[in-house]
């Protein structure tokens, strides 16, 4: 009992944000899970009212609580959407802070999060080995998209169509990098993120180009950690501490003018949730973190708006049809919509063409979809209707993880759809000009 | 407090009809429907279960009344008095939002049926992309269902020219306490026969039965609309015109009314380029056919310079139009954002007396030192002066429940309703008499009783009791 008042007292850390709420329900009609359950649970108000109901000891079930709060893709559509204006994302994190330390990691997450990837250099060697034998487990499935899926039956996998390790992580290819500027006076430190870096390599190779082509300097140092949103978003703040300080170490921000990432998700965790999580990190941390996120941009506003990119290529004959979606990390906790859309459209050879619904989630939402791939792909599946509907042979989405989820989606009923990074496309177009 | 368990055999028989993951028991499900929009204390249900079909519906109803359980039905839970909230920690929540189909619209007699779930924006859609029109728009429309808006008689910013919900029920198809089905109305444009019970249950707030299948009306949409917005410095001005608007023989579709401390509040919410130094402001929209529609907007014009608008703006385009309407929409929840509790109010007065009303407000906003913004439906006399609190200070809540009582004597003594279109629910059920007369209510729960003989329907609400 004293143990409940405890975690009672620990919950009251959240009351001046929980008040805020005042349950008009308007977030039903924005969350993409509420939309595929109906269950109010599943919905931002939902959850606001269980973990103020559970503040006030209306019930004992903080078990009950916990599993409700990490059901949630933290896509933030609600937050972006609720006129009260509640700090939605910041109260779910908090809250699975407090309510992991009040009852402990589960097993699996505590392997993966402080196993692995609290430890750069196993998770690099892990997934080495991963990407060498991954082979002899999947096959080839969609060549336009570029998916494999198991030969196996596999709880793991399951019939998931997705990307494989790339043979080569990206800092294999280039380790480091500490450039000087040049005509744009401009030095950039490009956080390469985990996505890019194992899965996309060829990704963080365009953005290298298109920053070379731009004559900025490059300051991108070697062993980068992951940004922690996994281990924050599991409660984990022993697995996010270590990561934050690591990735503070090698990023001071004296030594850039902006830091550049191109995954969404990876922007919006330097730029939001750092400030936010970092309480821990004593005041000269929080002052680091505070200067970093103020320096942090997604690569696609950083193209467009610092160096004037412009969108108005003159539309070759025989262009391509391409889309977007908007990860929610960009468009709801960035407000990032129109640049990714200017690069699309920098690029003669590609036709704009806007879908229907574009920053309704794809449902990916990191661990939601392992451990809700059901509902993750019903979500995936609206999306996927949506790009199938414009006729377009592409889509972009300025985020690695939409990217994987989207080729899911894309390559399960075996459309021929390529999925594409913005950065990608415009970086396509510089190489034709210069030949 | 631990929570009452239910029987297991009762859980088991709602369990067999619906299925398992249609009936929720857990604690932490449970705590997801103790509440809705009113400001009023959680009560956590003892059981919460979502039929899916019509007949599963009529089940669920006779077990609740052979087990004597009471039963609430929730929507979205929307509700702003408290009408989706159990009175009792036995009591069920029956759930409409799996019962969401619209099973017709029928464009050549134009009437439409629905299931109770289906939401109210995606009904006035559905209805729209056939060039026809659903006008009741209660501002929580995004996800408001259209068996709540019927059983609270929703109303919405059109209500002064196109009527509330009550005006597009055609028929109410509905389940009595032992699960049996009772029709009214019909699907055609006159009907005479039998008692006129849609018009029993419109408004009825689950107190009489639980909708099945509701018919609406749907009219053809209006050809063309002008918006505009008119600026005045002096707060009786923007009233004074509202009233000379109605004077003029002009009904507007909408006749909306904020003043300073709303207009604030939705200006820093929504960046819509409202006058955040005008005393109070009108947003106005006429329409019909192009002619009558261009006559009447430059007639209201003339109106409002007469009353000495400081400045009038007509909106250029409908993306202009849109943005001043999604300002309005916005307006509860920006004034929500200032304080930890809201107080929405709606009591309702004849609509000339909108500048006595007005002025009223501001009167016991001064007299109880609290704060009072007020915005609304000016155009049909149903102001919402909205408290801004924090219900955690004993002190100020105290005050503000004697501002909401004399609120309430104000608009009774101009001839007022207490509740224009949030409905009686707990919030209002012990003010009731002040309206009606003690006759009325004992009236009222002699015709409860003979229908709901064991008192399950939605317990306490309206009548009390």
């Amino acid at each position: 009992m004293s143990q409940i008042k405890e975690l009672t007292r620990l919950m009251k850390e959240l009351e001046e944000q929980l008040v805020v709420c005042m349950r008009c329900g308007m977030c039903q009609s924005v969350c993409p899970l509420y939309e595929q359950t109906g269950r109010e649970a599943d919905v931002a108000r939902g959850k606001l009212a269980l973990l103020d109901g559970l503040m006030h000891e209306m019930f004992k079930d903080p078990q009950g609580v916990y599993e409700r709060l990490n059901k949630c893709l933290l896509c933030g559509s609600c937050a972006a959407n609720c006129p009260s204006g509640v700090s939605v994302l910041e109260i779910f994190m908090k809250a699975r802070v407090i309510l992991t330390e009040f009852m402990g990691l589960p097993p699996a997450k505590k392997l993966i999060l402080r196993g692995m990837l609290a430890h750069p250099g196993v998770f690099d060697q892990m997934t080495e080995w991963g990407a060498k034998f991954q082979k002899i487990f999947t096959k080839p499935v969609n060549d336009t998209v570029g998916t494999s899926c198991a030969r196996i039956m596999s709880p793991l996998i399951g019939d998931r169509h997705f990307k494989l390790l790339a043979e080569k992580p990206f800092h294999r290819i280039i380790p480091s990098l500490d450039t000087k500027p040049g005509k744009s006076g401009i030095r950039a430190a490009f956080y390469v993120g985990c996505l890019l870096d194992k899965i996309f390599p060829h990704i963080a190779r365009d953005v290298v180009e298109v920053l070379r082509y731009h004559e900025v300097g490059i300051y991108m140092p070697e062993k980068q950690a992951c940004c922690g949103i996994p281990a924050v978003s599991s409660g984990d703040m022993k697995t996010f501490g270590s990561l934050l300080r690591h990735n503070l170490e090698l990023f001071a921000p004296d030594r850039f003018d902006y830091l550049l990432t191109a995954c969404a998700t990876c922007t919006s965790t330097i730029k939001e949730v750092w400030p936010v999580m970092a309480d821990r990190m004593g005041e000269e941390g929080m002052r680091q973190v505070e200067k970093i996120a103020e320096k942090t941009m997604d690569i696609n506003a950083f193209l467009v708006s610092v160096l004037g990119v412009r969108g108005d290529a003159e539309i070759a004959d025989k262009a391509e049809c391409i889309t977007y979606h908007d990860p929610c990390h960009l468009k709801k906790s960035l407000g990032v919509t129109a640049e990714p859309r200017t690069l699309l459209r920098s690029n003669p050879k590609y036709r704009f063409k806007e879908m229907l619904a574009s920053d309704w989630c794809c449902g990916m939402g990191g661990s939601f979809n392992l451990q809700y791939y059901d509902i993750s792909s019903r979500i995936g599946q609206k999306k996927r209707d949506s790009i199938v509907a414009t006729g377009c042979s592409a889509v972009a989405t300025g985020c690695p993880a939409c990217m994987l989820q989207i080729s899911d989606m894309l390559s399960q009923p075996g459309d021929r759809i390529a999925v594409r990074h913005p950065v990608e496309i415009y970086a396509e177009s510089l190489k034709t000009m210069v030949r | 407090m631990s929570h009452p368990p239910l029987s297991q055999t009762v859980v088991k028989e709602f369990q067999e009809i619906l299925g398992k993951d249609n009936v929720f028991t857990e604690e932490a499900d449970l705590a997801c429907y103790a509440y809705d929009a009113a400001v009023v204390e959680p009560v956590m249900p003892a059981l919460v279960v979502r039929p899916t079909e019509s007949e599963k519906l009529g089940r669920c109803i006779k077990l609740c009344n052979d087990n004597g359980l009471p039963l609430t039905v929730r929507g979205a839970g929307t509700n702003l008095s408290g009408g989706t909230v159990p009175t009792s920690t036995k009591g069920v929540v029956i759930l409409s939002n799996a019962m969401n189909r619209i099973l017709e619209i029928n464009e050549a007699d134009m009437y439409a049926v629905v299931q109770p779930g289906v939401v109210t924006a995606k009904f006035a859609a559905a209805v729209e992309a056939k060039g026809l029109f659903y006008p009741p728009d209660p501002g929580s429309q995004a996800v408001s269902t259209l068996g709540g808006n019927v059983a609270e008689n929703a109303g919405g910013l059109r209500g002064l020219k196109y009527g509330v919900t009550s005006d597009y029920v055609m028929g109410v198809n509905f389940f009595d306490v032992n699960g049996e089905i009772v029709k009214s109305g019909s699907k055609t444009v006159k009907c005479a026969t039998g008692y006129n019970l849609s018009s029993l249950m419109i408004g009825s707030e689950g107190t009489l039965g639980v909708f099945n299948e509701i018919t609406l009306k749907i009219i053809p949409a209006p050809a063309h609309r002008k918006a505009m917005m008119a600026v005045f410095d002096r707060m009786d001005k923007a009233s004074e015109t509202v009233a000379a608007i109605i004077a003029n023989r002009i009904i507007p579709c909408t006749l909306e009314f904020m003043d300073n401390f709303t207009i604030r509040a939705v200006e820093s919410f929504s960046k819509a380029g409202l006058p955040t130094d005008a005393a109070a402001m009108l947003l106005i929209e006429v329409d019909g056919y192009p002619a009558q529609v261009e006559e009447d907007a430059q007639k209201v014009e003339d109106i409002c310079k007469k009353m000495g608008a400081a400045s009038i703006r007509v909106a250029k385009d409908d993306a202009e139009r849109d943005k001043v309407w999604a300002a309005r929409r916005s307006a509860l929840s920006a004034l929500a954002k200032l304080k930890p509790t809201l107080v929405l109010e709606d009591a309702t007065v004849p609509r000339s007396k909108i500048p006595e009303m007005v002025q009223a407000m501001q009167d016991i906003a001064k007299k109880y030192n609290i704060t009072i913004g007020t915005f609304g439906h000016a155009g049909d006399g149903n102001l919402h002066p909205t408290i801004l609190t924090d219900k955690r200070n004993k002190e100020e809540w105290h005050r503000v429940e004697k501002a909401i009582e004399d609120i309430f004597d104000k608009a009774l003594s101009m001839g007022g309703t207490l509740s224009g279109e949030h409905g009686t629910g707990i919030a209002k059920s012990g003010f009731l008499h002040r309206e009606t007369g003690k006759a009325t209510i004992a009236w009222s729960r002699r015709i409860k009783s003979a229908l709901d003989p064991n008192n399950i329907l939605n317990p306490g609400k309206v009548i009390g009791g």
